[in-house]
Formats: structure tokens, sequence, C-alpha cells
């Protein structure tokens, strides 16, 4: 045990006298945080609306018809009345939906002027903005297309209501994906190159040729990162509620839990990466490049996921960081609890588990 | 104390072949050289009684246990020095030492002792981070981390490559010393005057041990007598010599020329320099060295 204590000093001493890792270590996330901090574009394809029909008449079904006769939507299902609205939003299929008042049809016929409501998830900014304005093309078209059969000009008025978000911060859909990136490429990048390092110098020959454990080579070499990655956690938590005005809306410990739960999933990665690596700059190429690009791409928080081809949708299943993005979403922004991101947690428990085992079973005690 | 027998190895699935039916033993307290030139596969042999790898066939023991399935005992008892220079360049010599006296589970109070006399002409240097130290005395902490759990067995894979002369005689008397403490050392050098120092060696070359024996006897057997020819010019001198009929053969060793003879002796030798209009030549008996018996061998 004292001999695993000091192992741990000395990596230690070593990460925090390595001055330029040091700066990249706790550089990135807030470069990220600055960086992300623009909009990302977004696609709207096939998007699930729901509908509440109050008025249920000849205009709402046409107006209902229509949008799911669009390529953009998909007319999920209607709710008798909006208090269901709530639980729809929270399970998270559904992105945005459409409440005709039951004054609807009375208003449009007698006065000419009727609302409607739009209501989007707006926890990704880009994603609602696009939806509410398709939402509301289609309804101006069918508008324009009955105002000229009756001869008379109709005004339905869409009022939008953005859920979660109402401001359209950018923020709230980044900082998951940071924190996503940021832990992951932390840790699969320091701990595949903290034990590379070990090899090239040839100290690996040294520390296998003791009493010294395996596994204790690889807990002291995992337990700065681990360390480390959880301050960057929290730094990327403080650098969002005092400069993005983002605060943690669930619990904070199982937000924490989930994270370190993510972070031992990238160490395990890492570990795994650094097995086949021999020097430090393949390790750090191939987390670089193995890592950056999945976790970029098939995490959802640039690009959403539902829009990619089927055989991505099954890739990005794959993508530790695409559980975490949820849950980080889900705890983070809605405030949700545990029974909201079981699913997701069980999910990145096992995958932790699986590349933990794999990675030690793999772990060379000797040099070939 | 370690012996092995028809090791082989070979790399790239049977493309290079590292070491070939290597036998040979090592006894309790012996200073054993493997002496050969880089490729000769002693940093393989190292490898192998270590247990950082595998033989392709044969058997290997130390210090009694087999270095395939006893390789948690070797790893405790045995002291390894790579031949890449193995400590932390950005920790200091003493947390270099310290770090490595915990993990084989021993403190430096404890084997002070045994690395006192090493350790002392480094100690004024312990807050120095070890990548900047000189190659020298890299060399003697690298042997302070290996000693310093007492080790029954050291295995040292080129110690003293890169090190100047006055480090190198330093460091083979530091092996006397720790070899009188009852230490097992095997130690690799391409340094061929280093061999001297050893209790027996083994002369090695592509895998292959050319011969195993004590330095003194290995000398003695050395089958033709040995001349040493001088001249001013020697690189002519070596055109000549090397075009005379009864030469057997003839190296360049520093200023002077090597040289054995077909009939063991020849006396016109010296007839036919002269007639070459050498003036300052001269021509002697001279004892072989062990680079002279390695390149005999070479030659069979």
């Amino acid at each position: 045990m004292k001999q695993l204590l000091v192992f741990v000093k000395k990596e230690f001493i070593q990460v925090f006298r390595d001055r330029s890792t040091l700066l990249l270590l706790f550089g990135l996330p807030i470069a990220q945080i600055v960086l992300f901090g623009f909009a990302l574009s977004n696609e709207i394809k096939d998007s699930k609306v729901v509908v509440v029909d109050y008025s249920k008449d000849e205009v709402s079904s046409r107006i209902i018809a229509k949008i799911g006769a669009s390529k953009y939507f998909d007319v999920e299902r209607s709710l008798a009345n909006a208090d269901q609205l709530e639980a729809a939003f929270k399970k998270g299929i559904i992105k945005s939906a459409i409440v005709f008042p039951a004054s609807f049809a009375d208003d449009l016929l007698h006065t000419n002027k009727a609302s409607i409501q739009i209501i989007a998830d707006a926890s990704d900014p880009n994603l609602a903005t696009a939806v509410t304005a398709y939402l509301t093309q289609i309804i101006n078209d069918y508008q324009i297309q009955s105002g000229r059969a009756v001869g008379l000009p109709l005004q339905i008025i869409p009022e939008i209501h953005m859920l979660y978000n109402p401001e359209l911060k950018g923020a709230p859909n980044f900082v998951p994906g940071v924190m996503a990136l940021v832990l992951m490429l932390v840790c699969t990048m320091m701990t595949s190159v903290a034990i590379v390092k070990e090899k090239e110098l040839g100290t690996m020959e040294v520390l296998l040729v003791s009493p010294f454990k395996p596994l204790y080579i690889i807990i002291a070499k995992l337990t700065p990162n681990l360390i480390i990655s959880i301050v960057n956690f929290f730094i990327i938590l403080l650098l969002s509620s005092i400069f993005l005005d983002l605060h943690v809306q669930g619990s904070l410990l199982l937000l924490t839990l989930d994270s370190i739960l993510f972070i031992l999933t990238s160490l395990s990665i890492g570990l795994w990466l650094s097995i086949g690596a021999q020097t430090q700059q393949a390790a750090m190429t191939s987390s670089l490049m193995g890592m950056m690009l999945p976790t970029l791409l098939l995490t959802g928080f640039m690009f959403p996921i539902e829009n990619m081809p089927l055989p991505m949708q099954w890739l990005s299943n794959l993508v530790p960081s695409r559980w975490y993005f949820i849950i980080v979403k889900q705890v983070m922004l809605k405030g949700l609890g545990i029974n909201y991101v079981w699913k997701e947690t069980l999910i990145l428990l096992g995958m932790c588990i699986l590349l933990f085992t794999i990675s030690l079973r793999k772990f060379k005690i000797r040099l070939q | 104390m370690i012996s092995l027998s028809n090791i082989s190895k070979t790399y790239n699935k049977g493309q290079i072949t590292a070491l070939k039916h290597i036998s040979f033993s090592v006894d309790h307290g012996e200073l054993f050289g493997l002496i050969g030139p880089d490729g000769a596969g002693k940093t393989t042999l190292f490898r192998i009684l270590t247990t950082l790898l595998f033989a392709d066939e044969g058997d290997a023991t130390v210090n009694g246990f087999d270095v395939v399935h006893d390789y948690k005992q070797i790893r405790n008892c045995v002291g390894y020095m790579p031949g890449k220079f193995s400590l932390y360049q950005d920790l200091t010599v003493e947390e270099n030492l310290n770090f490595f006296a915990t993990i084989f589970g021993t403190t430096i109070r404890e084997n002070y002792a045994l690395v006192k006399d090493i350790y002392q002409q480094i100690e004024p240097f312990k807050n120095r981070m070890a990548g900047k130290l000189s190659g020298g005395m890299k060399q003697k902490l690298g042997l302070c981390c290996a000693l310093i759990h007492k080790p029954d067995v050291l295995f040292l894979d080129e110690p003293t490559t890169g090190v100047d002369v006055v480090s190198r005689r330093e460091f083979w008397e530091m092996l006397a010393r720790l070899k009188k403490q009852g230490i097992t050392i095997v130690v690799s050098t391409p340094y061929m005057d280093e061999a001297n120092r050893c209790d027996r060696i083994a002369l090695m070359q592509k895998g292959v041990v050319l011969s195993i024996d004590d330095p003194a006897n290995m000398i003695k057997d050395f089958p033709q007598k040995l001349y040493a020819i001088k001249a001013s010019n020697s690189f002519q001198l070596l055109q000549d010599v090397r075009n005379y009929s009864g030469v057997d053969s003839c190296f360049a060793f520093g200023d002077a020329l090597h040289v054995t003879f077909r009939d063991s002796s020849d006396q016109n030798m010296m007839a036919y320099l002269y007639t070459k209009a050498y003036t300052d030549v001269s021509m002697e008996i001279i004892t072989p060295s062990i680079e002279d018996c390695f390149i005999h061998l070479l030659k069979d």
C-alpha cells in the first residue's frame, strides 16, 4: 500500500513538473468553453412533434395534416390536454408541441384571427429556433392558401414558447458537450501518454522487473488523472456558473457521480490505447484521432443524432460520451433525477467495466 | 545460480534470429561478462533472464526459479539495469532512489551500506534532476537504484556504454566490491578491454556464443603466436602485410597491426618489409587480448 502511495505521489510530482502539459490540461476546458460559445447550425428532419387539439375542428386537423405531410416533421401523437406535455418533453423524444386553443375555430370563423401555441425544447437552442421557424412557415402557408379560397385574409398568430431555455442561450447546449469532450480527451490522452512514456524511457522494464504488482502500476497511473479530471469537471461547472450564468439544475451529487463514471470509462480507453502504442507520439495521435472525431461527431451536441443515417446512429451508441452528454443535459439543464438517467448510467457503467477489464487483461507484464 | 539450456529467440515471426541455442551457467557469486558487439543478442538474453521476454525454445532458471513459470519470484530477487538510461529524468537523484527503494519494498536507510560507496559520489547532486546528470553519474545512479533492494542477482546491460574512461574504471571497481558481498553479477559490454575484469566471459556474435571461459584461459588458449607490426605509414603497411602470402590474419589495432602467420612464425616477414622500403618498421611477439581472441573465433 505504501508502495502505491509513493508511486501516486511520483506521478503527481511528474505532472506538476511538466508545465506545458499542465497548461494544456487546465487550459483546454477554458479554451473549449470560449470556442464553443458560438452557435452551431442544425438541420431539421422528421422532428417529432406533439399536438394538443382542444378545438378539434376542420381547420386544426388540416393544419395538423399539413405539418405531418412535410418532410421536416413527424406528428408523434395527439394529447388530450396540455398537462401531459411536460412529461412528453422530459422523455426527450419530442422536440416541439403545438396547442390549438378550444376557441380556435370559432375565433377564426368570427374574427378571422386566431392564436396557436408552439412550444419547443430549447435546451438545444439552434434546433428549437429552427423547429419553430419551420412550424410557423407551414402555418403561414396554410393561412395564405385557405385565405385565397375563402376570399378573406385569415390570420393565425403562432405564439412561440421556448421550454427550459427561454432566452435561447447557446451555453446550455454546448457546456455538456464541452464537458464530454474535455473529459474524454484529457483522460484518454493523459493516460495513454503516461504509460507509453514509461515504455519509451525504458523505466517500464525496471518497473516490471520488480515486486510491484502490474495492477498497482495501472492504479498509480490512473489516480492522478482521475483527480485532475474531477478538478477539471468542477472548473467547467464553475466557469459556466460564473461566466455563462448556467447553474446545475438537478442534483450536483448525481452529476458528479455520473461524471466520475464517465471519467473512469475514458481512463480505461486511454489504458487500452496505451497497450498497443510504442511511442508517446503514437499514443497521442491515436487518442486524438480515435477519440476527438467520434466524440465531436457522434455525441450529438454538434450534429443531432436523429438526423444521421441509421448506421451512424447505431455507431453512436458505442460512443460513451453520447450517453454522458444525455445525462448532463437531463441533470444539469432540466434538473431531472436518477429515474430519468438510470438507463444511460447503466450503459456507462457497463462500458466502464468492460473496457477496464479488457485493458487489465491486455496489459502486458512482459515486453512482448 | 543462473542456467540456460538451448535458449533460442527470433523476432518478426522468425525472420530475425536474435539467439541461437544458447547454453551456459553462472555460479553463485560470480562476475560473469557477456562480451560482444551491438546486435550480438546480449540485451535479448538479459530480457529473457529478467522474465521480460519468452524464449522461443529452451529453458532458463535464475536463482533456481524458472523464467517463465516463476517470474514473480525472479522479479523479487533480481536487480536489473537496462541498457537505455531507465530512470525518471524529471525526478531528482534522491527522488529516483527513494522511489525505487519503495517499489522494491525497502528504504534507502535499510540498505545504505550496500550503495554507500557509489551513492557518496553522486550525493552532492542529490537535488539535481536525473536527466541533467552526466553519463557516468547516470550509470552510477542506475546502479544504486538496481542495488537498493539487495538483490541476489544483478543484471547490468551495457552499464559502461557512453561513459568516460575514468568513470568506467570506477564502475568496474564498484562491481568488484559488490561481488565480494556475494552478489552474482551478469554484465554485458561491447568493450573487449573490460573483459579482464570478469571471472568468466561469454564471447557473443550474432546470437551465438563463440566461447565461454576465464579471460586468462581464453588468452592462454590462443592457438598461434601473435605479432605486432608497427610503421609510421600504417595504412600502406596494412596493404603490404595483407598481400604477404604467409600471413594468416592481419588487423589494425590502434597504431599497430596484429598479425598471425600460417606457419606459426615467419622470419622472412621483416626481410619482405625491408624490400618494400620501410625504414622504421618493427615487429614483436605480444600477448593476445580478448579482442584478438574474439577476432580469431570469428574467423573460424
